[in-house]
């Protein structure tokens, strides 16, 4: 039961709304990005269901509970990698669950190895590349037990090589593991490339002016990037982009 | 490693002997005042048996101080770090407290204390605790906020931040801390056998110069050097078991 149903949510810092009246759900293991110009609080929202700051007003749901103001409802994964320095790999991939009290080794390893990192998990992270330390802190995410991934820009400081790899590379691992995600991001490809659906947020105060059902069948192949499908959704969806910073 | 850089200041040190061996007798100048190199390394052999027993007390006081010191002044961090309204209070009456010279402390606390243990403990705890409460601290403040934001996002309470983030991510600091108060734990202890003990480096080295035997006087500074040295490097040994991840960093800019 990972469904996250988000109602009515409001916040303001300082008498400046950033959030007004935002709704969304996800439903169990649906992949679900969210786009939006920057600075149209995404990060605001996404420190909200992670429990950092209490809305003004509006629920949380997640799974039927309410997981307003509780930290550690949701497993997260930050834009920059955030790996411990002095742990080694595997202390690392295994943080997130040694936080909530549970951790599994075994499962660590044949994870590390299922992503391409087997090898490594006596290395430090500064040993690793850049997209092998994401592949790391995405799956110190999959092997937390909350039912929910919050992905931030994850890829946003990888060059566009790794970028399309690292896109590859989650499509797949998440199709064996499925979890419900909420990824933002502000790159229409990465979205439409990997979520079931697209939410796009409007400008502060922020709400979702626009939903898109992204139809292709997974599992997805990089070359529907191709299509005449795949390029009608990203016209439309910049076009509801740039009526949403226009008003 | 030192090998291969350690030439330089080694071979400057040999010079500025050599001058000093080659002008003392050149200008005459009598033994009392200024001994040669060569007079303190012989008396440095010779008066083992002197001296030992006064070294290998220091050791001890020095050890025992140190230990005790870096207790306290660890703890004092942590609980100032935890507490925020504690640090803001103390944290400037600390730094006030290091104006005060151990120097002028020193008679006050036998005054208060009498010629026991306690009073050159408290001396070497004094100059201890400080550095590493500083150090500490700061490598306590200065945890990566990208971190932080990731430890709370994932739901960590204020003890496994503190533990799991905030000591490691400290733990660099904490040993320059130490390699500082190491040292000072000599000074200290030193100091502190000034004020009147039956033995140590402080004892031998005021009979030495209320007597006139300069060249003893030599060889207690010389001791005094090598212990403060090897209490440094003992830091240094146990910082690269310690903090491996560190140390291993280094090869990484090779690569």
């Amino acid at each position: 039961m990972a469904e996250l149903a988000i109602e009515q949510l409001t916040k303001s810092f300082d008498g400046t709304e950033v959030l007004k009246a935002l709704s969304l759900n996800i439903a169990d293991d649906e992949f679900v990005a969210v786009l939006g110009p920057s600075g149209s609080g995404k990060s605001t929202l996404f420190h909200l269901i992670g429990g950092l700051y209490e809305p003004d007003t509006g629920t949380i749901l997640l799974g039927g509970e309410n997981i307003k103001g509780q930290k550690g409802s949701v497993s997260y994964m930050p834009q920059s990698p955030s790996l411990l320095p002095w742990r080694t790999v595997l202390d690392n991939v295994l943080l997130g669950a040694e936080i909530a009290g549970h951790k599994d080794q075994q499962a660590a390893i044949q994870m590390m190895e299922k992503a391409g990192l087997a090898g490594y998990e006596q290395s430090y992270p500064h040993q690793l590349s850049g997209g092998m330390k994401q592949r790391a802190a995405f799956i110190r995410s999959l092997l937390s037990p909350q039912p929910l991934i919050l992905l931030d820009e994850p890829f946003s400081a990888l060059d566009e090589f790794t970028r399309s790899e690292m896109q590859k590379w989650l499509l797949d691992i998440w199709q064996h593991n499925k979890r419900s995600i909420l990824f933002v991001t502000h790159n229409i490809e990465e979205a439409l490339f990997l979520a079931d659906r697209i939410l796009v947020l409007s400008e502060k105060p922020a709400r979702v002016v626009a939903e898109f059902k992204v139809g292709f069948a997974r599992p997805r192949a990089e070359d529907i990037t191709l299509t005449e499908e795949f390029l009608q959704y990203k016209k439309d969806i910049y076009k509801v982009l740039k009526k949403g910073t226009g008003e | 490693m030192i090998m291969r850089k350690g030439w330089r200041p080694v071979l400057v040190l040999i010079l500025l002997l050599i001058i000093w061996q080659v002008l003392v007798p050149l200008f005459e100048v009598p033994e009392w005042l200024l001994p040669t190199p060569y007079q303190i390394g012989v008396e440095a052999i010779n008066s083992w048996p002197n001296y030992s027993g006064h070294l290998f007390a220091t050791i001890r006081l020095s050890i025992l101080g140190f230990l005790i010191g870096s207790s306290i002044g660890l703890g004092v961090a942590i609980i100032l770090h935890l507490v925020p309204k504690l640090r803001e209070t103390f944290y400037p009456l600390l730094i006030l407290s290091q104006n005060i010279p151990i120097i002028v402390l020193a008679p006050l606390l036998v005054i208060w204390f009498g010629f026991g243990l306690l009073p050159k403990l408290i001396i070497i705890i004094l100059v201890c605790f400080f550095p590493i409460t500083i150090a500490a601290l700061d490598g306590f403040r200065q945890t990566s906020g990208e971190l932080l934001h990731y430890m709370k996002m994932a739901g960590a309470d204020r003890r496994q931040i503190f533990w799991k983030l905030e000591w490691p991510h400290a733990m660099p600091s904490i040993f320059s801390g130490l390699k500082i108060a190491a040292t000072y734990s000599v000074m200290g202890a030193v100091i502190s056998e000034w004020l009147g003990a039956q033995e140590g480096i402080g004892v031998y080295m005021t009979l030495a110069s209320s007597s006139f035997r300069t060249t003893q006087v030599f060889v207690a500074i010389l001791l005094i050097m090598c212990l403060s040295m090897l209490f440094f490097a003992a830091i240094v040994l146990l910082e690269k078991r310690v903090i491996r991840w560190k140390t291993s960093g280094g090869g990484n800019s090779n690569g």
